[in-house]
C-alpha cells in the first residue's frame, strides 16, 4: 500500500502524492515536480538542499552528518527541521511536511 | 514566442531540468524531450556506487516520473539520436539516425559529454571499459563479478569512486595517474594527499606521475597494463577514466560556434542568438564573477540543474544571467569529498583538521578573499561555505587558521 505525502508551500498551498514505499520525501517531490526541495545530491546527503519541517510523521532520528548541515541551512533551522532525503517512506505511512522558503 | 515547439535534445540532468523549468515559468506551447539512451531519464552519480554495487535498480534512479511528463505535456521520445540540425532565423530541423524528424521554433541541446578514450595500443580489447551510462555501469559491474584484479586508469572522480567501489567488493585495485598527484584539475595537493591516504589504506595501490603504454592481452581479453617505467599491472578488467569530451559535433555542424563544448553566453545563447546550450556540452562564462572574466566547462549535476533553470528563463522572454556558486561532490567508499565554488591551481590553500579522524577541510583564498573549501567527511563546513560564498561572505586567512573557532560562526555570524 502506498504512502501518502502532503506538501505546504510557504503561501499554504498543499499538494498530495502518492509514494512507494522505500522512497524518500525528497525523491517522490523531485519526481513529481514540487517546488522547493532542490534534492541535486540525488539523496547521498550532500547537498542540504531537500530541507523541511516535518509537521507529522515517525522517522530514524537525525544523524550527525544531518545535524551538521541542518545547522547552517539556507533557512534557518526548527525544532522540525528534517533533510527530506532521510525521511524513507513506509507502507501506508502518512506524513505532512512545510516547504522552507530557500533552499540554497 | 512561448507558444511554439520547444525540442531539448539530451535528456540528462540538463534537459530534464530545462524541460520542466520552461513549462514551470510559462512556456505553454509543446515541449519534446529527446533522449538517444532507450530508458526513461536518469541519474548518474549513483552508476559508480550504489548502482555498481547492485544495491539499487535503475527505477530507483528516476529524474522524473511518467506522470510528470504527462502532467507537464512533455512529450519525452527515449531512443533516439539526433544526427542533423537545420537552424534557421525563426526555428529549425532536427533529424535522428532512424529517419524521424522534428521541425522547432526554439531549440535547446543538452548533449553532454563522452569518455575520452584512451589513445594507447591495446585500448580495443575487452575487459576495458569507460563509465558513463547505465548501459557501461552494466558492463562494469558484469566484469567486477568475475574478476581478481582492476586497473584504474586516471586519478579523477569517476576512477577513484570505481577503485573504491570495486576494492570494497574485495577486487584488488590499482590507479595509474599520469599528473604527479591525484585530482590536480580539482583540488589542493592537501587535499589529494587525504583522498590518497584514505584510498591507501584501504588497500589501492596507486602509480602516479606515470603514463600507461600499452595495454596487453590474450585471445581478445586485456590481461596487464604496462606502464612507460616498465611496470606491468595484471588486469583482467580496465576501467578508463580520463575525462570526458563535450558532445558539440551536432552544434558545429550546424554553424553555430564551438570552442571544447557549444560557445555560450552568459544568458546560456549560443552564437546565433537564438539556441541554448546547457550543462556538460556547453563552454559559458564563469557564473561566479560579474562581468565573467573567464570561460569554462563545468561538468557538475548542480551546473546542469542551476544553468537550465536560468536557460529556462531565456526561452520564456524573461532573461537572467546565470549566476550561482558552483559545487561538486564525490564519495568514494567511505570517503565524502564536497567541493564549493571555483579556485584556481595559485589560490592559497588554509587546511583546518575536524574533530573526527579523517575530517578535513581545505579553504582555497585569492588574496584574503575565500573562493573555495575543500570537506572531506564534514558536510557541516561544506554547506557553511557555501552559504557563506553565495553571500558574499569571507573571514581573514589568520582567524581561518584557528581550527578552534567554527566555520559557521566565522562566516556566517553577525
Amino acid at each position: 500500500m502506498n504512502a501518502k505525502v502532503f506538501y505546504t508551500q510557504p503561501d499554504g498551498t498543499e499538494r498530495v502524492l502518492e509514494a512507494s514505499p522505500g522512497d524518500s520525501v525528497m525523491q517522490t517531490a523531485v519526481r513529481n515536480g514540487v517546488a522547493g526541495i532542490v534534492g541535486q545530491c540525488g539523496g547521498s546527503l550532500s547537498c542540504a538542499t531537500c530541507h523541511v519541517f516535518l509537521e507529522s510523521g515517525e522517522f530514524a532520528p537525525v544523524s550527525e552528518d544531518e545535524d551538521d548541515m541542518l545547522e547552517v541551512a539556507a533557512t534557518d533551522r526548527e525544532d522540525n527541521s528534517r533533510l527530506s532525503c532521510q525521511l524513507v517512506l513506509a507502507e501506508g505511512q502518512e506524513v505532512r511536511v512545510a516547504i522552507p522558503a530557500a533552499q540554497l | 514566442m512561448s507558444t511554439g515547439h520547444l525540442l531539448v535534445v539530451g535528456a540528462g540532468q540538463a534537459g530534464v531540468q530545462l524541460a520542466g523549468s520552461a513549462r514551470e515559468l510559462g512556456w505553454i506551447g509543446p515541449i519534446t524531450l529527446i533522449g538517444q539512451e532507450p530508458h526513461p531519464p536518469y541519474a548518474r552519480p549513483p552508476l559508480s556506487k550504489t548502482y555498481l554495487r547492485g544495491e539499487t535498480d535503475l527505477s530507483a534512479l528516476a529524474l522524473r516520473s511518467e506522470d510528470f511528463f504527462r502532467e507537464q505535456e512533455i512529450e519525452l521520445v527515449a531512443g533516439e539520436r539526433i544526427d542533423q540540425l537545420s537552424l534557421t532565423a525563426t526555428g529549425g530541423t532536427a533529424q535522428a539516425t532512424s529517419g524521424r524528424h522534428w521541425s522547432f521554433d526554439r531549440l535547446a541541446l543538452a548533449t553532454g559529454a563522452e569518455p575520452r578514450r584512451l589513445p594507447i595500443a591495446g585500448s580495443d580489447l575487452d575487459g576495458v571499459l569507460v563509465l558513463r551510462d547505465v548501459g557501461d555501469a552494466d558492463a562494469l559491474g558484469h566484469h567486477m563479478r568475475s574478476v581478481t584484479n582492476l586497473v584504474v586508469i586516471g586519478g579523477g572522480f569517476i576512477g577513484l569512486e570505481v577503485a573504491a567501489t570495486a576494492a570494497a567488493t574485495g577486487v584488488t585495485v590499482a590507479v595509474v595517474e599520469a599528473a604527479p598527484a591525484l585530482l590536480t584539475r580539482v583540488v589542493s595537493g592537501h587535499t589529494a594527499a587525504a583522498v590518497q591516504a584514505a584510498h591507501d589504506a584501504a588497500g589501492i595501490r596507486f602509480h602516479t606521475g606515470v603514463r600507461p603504454v600499452r595495454l596487453h592481452g590474450h585471445a581478445g581479453a586485456v590481461t596487464a597494463v604496462e606502464l612507460a617505467d616498465g611496470t606491468m599491472l595484471p588486469a583482467g578488467l580496465v576501467l578508463v577514466g580520463i575525462g570526458a569530451r563535450p558532445r558539440d559535433d551536432l552544434a558545429r555542424a550546424a554553424g553555430l560556434l564551438c570552442d571544447g563544448g557549444v560557445v555560450v553566453d552568459a544568458y546560456s545563447l549560443a552564437s546565433d542568438g537564438r539556441t541554448v546550450a546547457i550543462g556538460d556540452c556547453a563552454n559559458l562564462p564563469d557564473p561566479t564573477s560579474d562581468p565573467p572574466v573567464t570561460r569554462l566547462r563545468l561538468e557538475s549535476v548542480d551546473n546542469a540543474v542551476e544553468q537550465a533553470r536560468a536557460a529556462a528563463t531565456t526561452l520564456v522572454g524573461d532573461q537572467r544571467r546565470y549566476r550561482g556558486v558552483p559545487w561538486f561532490w564525490s564519495h568514494q567508499g567511505d570517503l565524502k569529498l564536497q567541493i564549493a565554488g571555483l579556485a584556481k591551481p595559485e589560490d592559497e590553500a588554509v587546511v583546518r583538521l575536524g574533530k573526527k579522524a579523517g575530517q578535513q577541510t581545505v579553504l582555497r583564498y585569492r588574496g584574503n578573499r575565500l573562493v573555495a573549501a575543500e570537506c572531506i567527511n564534514a558536510p557541516g563546513d561544506f554547506v557553511a561555505v557555501r552559504k557563506a560564498l553565495a553571500w558574499g561572505r569571507t573571514t581573514a586567512q589568520a582567524n581561518a587558521r584557528d581550527g578552534a573557532l567554527p566555520l559557521k560562526a566565522l562566516l556566517l555570524g553577525n
